[in-house]
């Protein structure tokens, strides 16, 4: 069983290996990601917003609706833990 | 249940401290968008200062001062203000989060109105991390279990 895990597992590498050999170069400008829309904030990014930290800029207006989603997920942890541990003082008198 | 420390050089250090730490992050939440930073860092980074009042201090004497349903008002605020600013852009008649939009009501040019809003985000998120950071160290340092409220 052991060996036919091994051998399961060698060629799924295999394959993802394989499967990285048509990924482009690390930091390649050519590369598509580099081609689209990067560019465009590198270049606009001061002119339209006013913000010098290009990092900011994305984070916040150009990709906001994402940090909108970070947000409520930070959120909702911090809620689920009040819900999950808190409990009033109720609870202690009936339990002693 | 976390109670004060006896020893008055962590009590006086953590008291010099605290004030100096919420300053800080202050400071990063407000330059975010000169350097590294923004709203995640500098609400963790106002959180751990009233987890160091925590501490130090014990429950009681930080119950006191940030009550625990306040944290939680708190934090629904800064989710509020950031989904807010969204609806404002989108009642002004641009995209949600199209911060150009709030241009009309702050009196400045589309790019500075979009500095603003990035402002504006960033502190929801900060109250929001700190919230929750917060809530979560309050609760597991208790075990949730909270003491008698007077009455």
């Amino acid at each position: 069983m052991k060996t036919v895990g091994l051998i399961v597992s060698m060629i799924v590498g295999a394959f993802l290996i394989y499967g990285t050999m048509d990924m482009p170069d690390w930091g390649d400008p050519n590369s598509p990601a580099s081609l689209h829309v990067s560019p465009r904030y590198i270049m606009n990014t001061e002119t339209e917003t006013a913000t010098p930290n290009i990092v900011t800029a994305v984070l916040a207006d150009y990709r906001g609706y994402d940090t909108l989603g970070e947000t409520v997920v930070i959120f909702t942890a911090g809620m689920a833990c009040v819900l999950l541990l808190r409990r009033r003082n109720k609870f202690k008198k009936n339990r002693g | 249940m976390i109670i004060s420390s006896d020893d008055i050089i962590i009590k006086t250090i953590a008291r010099i401290f605290v004030p100096f730490i919420q300053l800080f992050a202050l400071y990063v939440i407000m330059h975010g968008h000169y350097s590294p930073g923004g709203g995640f860092q500098g609400g963790v980074i106002l959180g751990a200062s009233l987890v160091l009042l925590l501490i130090t201090h014990g429950y009681e004497e930080m119950r006191r001062r940030v009550p625990e349903g306040a944290v939680i008002l708190l934090g629904s605020l800064g989710l509020l203000i950031y989904s807010g600013i969204g609806l404002t852009c989108l009642l002004l008649g641009g995209n949600y989060l199209d911060y150009s939009q709030l241009s009309v009501i702050l009196h400045v040019d589309p790019a500075h109105a979009r500095a603003m809003g990035i402002l504006g985000i960033e502190l929801g998120v900060a109250f929001a991390v700190m919230a929750a950071v917060c809530s979560i160290f309050f609760d597991i340092s208790t075990g949730g279990i909270l003491p008698e409220d007077e009455k």
